[in-house]
Parts: structure tokens; C-alpha cells; sequence
């Protein structure tokens, strides 16, 4: 028996996971049309690699990673690319991003799928196909898998941790794949364990999923993995603090949990990686719950790109009280300004908020500095001090209390007796700390190219007036060759130069050319005399 | 006797090569306060202050010539540091050097574009590219929305546009809720 440890504070609201638990998952219908955001996952936006009317098929790269911090993103199913264009994406502002909009054909026709022998392959290489077959982290921080799956300078990480957790209430899209793919989770985690060359593999399943346990336990057969039950308190499936609960140790502030051995991933990621290294299928799908104020609320596996609109209305007639659909948790998640955004990869969930579920919080009273919310707070954090900072914008401060150490949970908002919307002004002051920091970034540009300029000046002035001072004392000078004209002399001089380069040297940029650009060398040359004849004849011909 | 006068006259003999040392390896060229006030400028160029720059206004404030209160695209907030920095009272931007706005950047109109260079020469962060004769372009990311390129334009074809919001730069808003006085 494993000693298990407890983070710091953590709430336990109602779980709301038995409407949507109770039915299998199933696969949601071709959409009318698939919108493919470039950019799904933390870091560069994927490169489009299609054309308005391409056909492409079910998981043709149709994005590439751009950088390091980036993975691909592929067509969902098979059809045409409709249009490549800024679309609403599913964020709080419903700002516009770069899509690629795909209009199905029917046929859902697949590339040719091809495993990987991951375990005869250099692991770099393994890393660089995951990249390719898009695998970003299904936990909704949505970070490129291949990045994380890179021991780097360490060789190692010892441990690897699956986080099947799902604290979050409503949530039941990682039960369900735990009940019902466990084998293929535990596969996706053999591959990760191979990559990180891990010794131990711990998977952390909240005590409230017995079927999941049941089922991952008995994929887990003889492999060495441990499936640990964890006591039901959210937010047990935040990294840092799932890693508390089954090793004790905790990352440094600001640092990162490979500083102390271990790397997470979700259940979900783990399968997902199976599907691409054992299938060749890249991430074009995924299992989403929708639940809240619907008729039927259930899981889904569905085809990323599936318009929200169209995914809920699987679940039956829209009910009239639906104000809003939160992406994500009640707890974490946000609701979505329109529903015709795409599901992406961090869509975990989608609840139809109704008054009824989810009232209006109460006016806010002022801060009665209970302290509630720092006992409730998973990261130890003050919350009630950064809230002061925050409100009073004094950023500075408030990054001196670890502002940045907070994870958003909403513990602290929960508990909070004065109803104040503490996790609202955190967010606030981040943005407004990093909007600093961008505009800091560019003033130093700024300032080093003002910098550059005037040297450039300078130096241009300097080189002007050097000139001049050699020619004043030239002129001075040839006094005793005065037959010959300096300026004359000079200019045949230059013509000689420009002759003996010409007849000497051919030009060096046309070797190694493809035949595409000589034909277009050819092509301007034969533009050119063409236009030197069309001007000579115009100048011949009588005015 | 002699002992204790070779040691202290060593220790000094070798203080001083200390100190002569350090002098030469940490030179501070110029002032550092001129250095601090020119990192909280925002490096516009734009000049709204009466100084040609950043940097000389940054000098005039630290020899007491200017006040701190001339630079617009600095606003409120760049008010407050410096007068945090300096430790005097903050004042009211000086309405005479003109009024912050949102931050923009200069765009070319390329049909009207006669290319002339006159642009290219006002820039002070060389963020015109463009020959004579030959269509002028900005580059978006390096300009400073400092307006200098506009009065030079004979065909007035330069335009600033408000920098639009997108996903990287997207803000967080201040909350906005309800309080219920008690």
C-alpha cells in the first residue's frame, strides 16, 4: 500500500458526474463542416499546408509544426478545403484565428496508416513523428506532447504519472476512456515510460471512479504500473498537486515538475499517443462530455473541428433556459461567447449553463479578510493579499506574493462567504503583467534601433567628410602630372576594372540552380530583350 | 617596527591596484539615472516631448531641465514611475505635449506611395523599407507609433492604424461585478 500525501486546502463540490457517466461513449457524426484552427495547442501556430480546394484526406497533415513549442494539426475526415480564414475561436474573447475550414466528402477515407517500431527508433525520432501526428496534452493546458516527452540534459525522468483524476464536477470524458480503453491508455503509457526511460509508472484516479479503477487495474496486469485511488477532493488532477498526493514532493516555485523527477500526463494523451504510434492515426479526434441543461447528456469521441452547435445538438432538442455553453469545468472552464466555435483539443467538456444550474453569484460584499480562501488554496498562496494587489494594481507586489504560482482553480472563489470574483482579478493582473513585459520587449527594440540609427548616422557623416577631406588634399596634389585629367583618368580606370571582371569572372550565383529557376532565368531574359527591342524600335521609329 | 610599516605599506600599495582595477573594469560611462529614466520612457522616438528622443529627454530630466510630465505615450502609469524613480510628487500629463492614445502603427497606402524616401529618412527606428523611386512599406512589429512619418509625406499616403486585440495580445478585463454596500 502506497502512503499517499495531502496538497493544502481544496474543496469538494458537488460532483455532477452520474448524468453523463451512466451512458458509453459514442462516436458523433461527420459535421456539415469541419473548422480546423492552426493553432489548438500552447506555442507557434501550425503553417498551413493546403490550398482553398485541395482534397485532402482523414489525417493528411494539413498544418506543420512551426518551432519548437508547436505541434501539426491534420484534416478530421476526409473532403475539400472550403476556406483557410480568421474564424471565431473558443476562447473567452471569441477572437478570430487562422482556420482551415473543410467540407466533408462522405467517404471518410484515411491516409495509409503505418505503425511506428518505436523501440528499434532513435527517440528523438519517435518525438518528431508524435510532433508530426499532433499530440498535444488532452488535460486542457494543451502543451505539445513531444516537448514534454523529452527527458533533455537529465536522461531520465523516474517518474511518470497518468492523471486520470478529473476532479473537476460535470467532467466524465477521462472515466469514460479509462472504463472503456484501458488497455490502449496503458499501451500509450508503456511508449511514454520507453521515451522518458521512467522506472516506476504511477496512474492517480480519484476513489469516486471505481469502474475506471477496476478497468485500469486490470489492463495494469503484469506490466509494474500502479493504479492508486486518490480521495475525492478538487483539485487533486492539477499536476502539481496529483504529483503531492502519490510522491510527496512538490516543484519548486516557478519551476517545473521534471526538477524534481516526475512528468504528467493525462489518461487521455496517453491513449491518444497509442493511436498514433501503434495506429499511425493522428490526434483528430477526441472524447468530449456534454452535459448541464441537455436531454441527454453523454460522452462523445468527436472530430476536432466539429462545430459546437452541431455537437449539441446531438444530445437532443435544445432546451429554452440555455444561456451559454462553459468550455471546461464550472470551476476552471469559461463560457463560450457564440456556439459556433470549433471543438479543439482542449475541449474536455461542454455544459449548457441555465440560470437554474448555475444562478447568478450574489453581489459581491467587501473582503472581510476571513482567510477562507488561503485555507482553501491549493498552492498555498494568500489569495486575499493578491486580490488587494490586484485590485489596487500594484503588479509588482502581487508577483512578490507568487501570483504566477496560481493555477486558476477557483477554490478561493468557491469558499469565498463575500462572493468576490477573486480568480477574475488574478486573471487581470497576469494579462496585465505580461502585456508590461510584451511592451517592455519592444521598447528595448525600439530603443536599440533608435540606438543603431544615430550610429549610422554619425558614421555616414564621418565617412562624408573623410571623403571630402581626401579629395581637397587630391586636388592639392597632381599639380605634376597636369596633362592628365584626375576625373578622366579615373573613369577609364573604372572601365578597365568593370572589363577585366567581365571577361575574367562569370557570375557565381547560377550554379546549383533548380530547373525550375533557370526556366525562370530563361523566361526574364526573354522579357528583357524583347523589351530592349520593343524600346529600340520606339526610339527609331520617327516622332 | 619596520615589519608592521612593510605590511601596511603592501596592503596599501596593493588596495590601490584594487581600486584602480575596478575603476577601469566597472567604468559607468554615463550616469545610471539617465539609464533608469530612459528604461521607463516607452521608446517611442516620437519627440511630443521637445527633445529629439528618448534618451535626451531621459538626460534633461535627470539634469532638472524638463519635467516629467511631457511624454504622452508614456501616460499616467510612466508619470507615476518616475516619479517614484526621482521621489517627487506626481502631476498631470502636460496637455501641451499632447494627449496619450491607443497604440497604433503607421501603414502605407502602396497605390499612392510615390517613393520618395522622405519617410524612410524621419523614422527613427528605421522601420521603413523602401528605395527611391520604389513602393515604401512598414514593418508593423518594429514601429513605434511615433507619427514622424506622417507630416514629411507629400502625398499624405501614411495612415496610423490602432493596433487590433488578437489572441496573444488579448487582455483580461478588470472585473466588473456588482457590490452591494452595507
Amino acid at each position: 500500500m502506497r502512503t499517499l500525501y495531502q496538497f493544502h486546502g481544496g474543496v469538494h463540490p458537488a460532483e455532477h458526474k452520474q448524468e453523463s457517466s451512466a451512458h458509453p461513449i459514442v462516436m458523433a457524426p461527420l459535421p456539415t463542416q469541419l473548422i480546423v484552427p492552426l493553432q489548438q495547442h500552447i506555442g507557434q501556430r501550425a503553417k498551413p499546408l493546403v490550398q482553398i480546394g485541395d482534397r485532402v484526406l482523414k489525417g493528411q497533415m494539413i498544418g506543420q509544426a512551426d518551432g519548437a513549442t508547436s505541434c501539426a494539426v491534420h484534416a478530421p475526415t476526409s473532403g475539400s478545403v472550403s476556406a483557410i480564414e480568421m474564424m471565431p475561436m473558443p476562447h473567452p474573447s471569441s477572437l478570430p484565428d487562422l482556420c482551415i475550414s473543410i467540407t466533408p466528402d462522405g467517404a471518410d477515407e484515411w491516409i495509409t496508416r503505418t505503425a511506428l517500431d518505436y523501440q528499434n527508433m532513435n527517440p528523438g525520432e519517435v518525438r518528431n513523428r508524435l510532433r508530426d501526428f499532433g499530440l498535444a496534452g488532452l488535460g486542457g493546458a494543451v502543451f505539445p506532447s513531444h516537448v514534454k516527452l523529452n527527458p533533455g540534459k537529465l536522461d531520465k525522468v523516474p517518474t511518470l504519472i497518468l492523471n486520470g483524476a478529473e476532479c473537476e464536477p460535470w467532467i466524465t470524458c477521462d472515466d469514460l476512456l479509462m472504463r472503456e480503453r484501458a488497455a490502449e491508455i496503458i499501451a500509450g503509457a508503456k511508449i511514454m515510460q520507453y521515451l522518458l526511460s521512467a522506472d516506476a509508472v504511477l496512474i492517480g484516479i480519484e476513489d469516486n471512479k471505481p469502474q475506471a479503477i477496476a478497468a485500469m487495474r486490470a489492463a495494469c496486469a503484469a506490466t509494474g504500473f500502479e493504479v492508486i485511488a486518490v480521495p475525492t477532493r478538487y483539485p487533486s488532477g492539477g499536476a502539481k498537486q496529483l504529483t503531492k498526493i502519490l510522491t510527496g514532493k512538490e516543484p519548486p516555485s516557478g519551476g517545473r515538475s521534471t526538477d524534481i523527477g516526475v512528468q504528467i500526463f493525462n489518461v487521455a494523451t496517453a491513449y491518444s499517443v497509442a493511436r498514433a504510434v501503434l495506429h499511425g492515426e493522428p490526434m483528430i479526434s477526441r472524447i468530449v462530455t456534454v452535459t448541464g441543461n441537455v436531454e441527454q447528456p453523454r460522452n462523445y469521441e468527436v472530430l476536432l473541428g466539429t462545430p459546437v452547435k452541431e455537437l449539441v445538438a446531438l444530445t437532443g432538442k435544445q432546451r429554452n433556459d440555455t444561456q451559454s455553453y462553459i468550455m471546461g469545468g464550472p470551476m476552471m472552464g469559461f463560457a463560450l461567447p457564440t456556439d459556433n466555435v470549433p471543438v479543439i483539443k482542449a475541449s474536455n467538456c461542454l455544459i449548457a449553463s441555465s440560470p437554474s444550474l448555475f444562478p447568478a453569484p450574489p453581489p459581491a460584499l467587501p473582503c472581510i479578510r476571513c482567510t477562507q480562501c488561503a485555507q482553501a488554496c491549493p498552492v498555498n498562496l494568500q489569495p486575499q493579499d493578491l486580490y488587494w494587489f490586484s485590485r489596487g494594481r500594484e503588479f509588482g507586489k502581487a508577483q512578490e506574493y507568487n501570483l504566477f504560482d496560481c493555477i486558476e482553480c477557483g477554490c478561493c472563489d468557491y469558499v469565498c462567504p463575500s462572493h468576490i470574483p477573486l480568480v477574475q482579478y488574478y486573471r487581470f493582473a497576469k494579462s496585465e503583467i505580461w502585456a508590461r513585459e510584451r511592451e517592455k520587449q519592444q521598447a528595448d527594440l525600439a530603443r536599440e534601433r533608435h540606438e543603431f540609427r544615430l550610429a549610422r548616422i554619425e558614421r555616414e557623416k564621418k565617412e562624408r567628410a573623410d571623403k571630402l577631406a581626401a579629395k581637397t588634399q587630391g586636388s592639392k596634389a597632381p599639380a605634376a602630372n597636369a596633362d592628365i585629367d584626375p576625373k578622366k583618368a579615373a573613369i577609364q580606370a573604372a572601365i578597365e576594372r568593370a572589363k577585366l571582371k567581365r571577361s575574367g569572372v562569370t557570375p557565381k550565383n547560377v550554379e546549383n540552380l533548380s530547373v525550375e529557376t533557370l526556366k525562370e532565368i530563361d523566361e526574364i531574359e526573354a522579357r528583357r530583350t524583347q523589351l530592349k527591342q520593343a524600346m529600340e524600335k520606339q526610339s527609331d521609329s520617327p516622332k | 617596527m619596520s615589519t608592521a610599516l612593510l605590511i601596511m605599506i603592501g596592503l596599501a600599495l596593493f588596495l590601490g591596484l584594487v581600486l584602480g582595477y575596478a575603476a577601469i573594469k566597472f567604468k559607468v560611462a554615463e550616469s545610471p539615472l539617465v539609464q533608469k529614466i530612459d528604461a521607463i520612457l516607452p521608446q517611442t522616438q516620437c519627440g511630443q516631448c521637445g527633445f529629439p528622443g528618448c534618451k535626451p529627454y531621459a538626460t534633461a530630466i535627470a539634469s532638472g531641465e524638463a519635467d516629467i510630465n511631457q511624454c504622452p505615450p508614456g501616460g499616467e502609469e510612466g508619470i507615476h514611475k518616475l516619479a517614484e524613480l526621482l521621489g517627487v510628487d506626481p502631476k498631470p500629463l502636460n496637455a501641451e505635449h499632447g494627449v496619450p492614445k491607443p497604440k497604433s502603427v503607421a501603414v502605407i497606402d502602396e497605390e499612392l506611395c510615390i517613393g520618395c524616401t522622405l519617410c524612410i529618412q524621419a523614422c527613427p527606428v528605421d522601420a521603413i523599407l523602401g528605395a527611391a523611386k520604389h513602393m515604401h512599406t512598414v514593418i508593423a512589429k518594429e514601429c513605434t507609433g511615433c507619427e514622424l512619418c506622417i507630416p514629411p509625406c507629400p502625398v499624405d499616403c501614411i495612415q496610423m492604424q490602432v493596433v487590433q486585440e488578437d489572441l496573444t495580445t488579448w487582455k483580461s478585463k478588470y472585473p466588473l461585478h456588482e457590490i452591494r454596500n452595507v
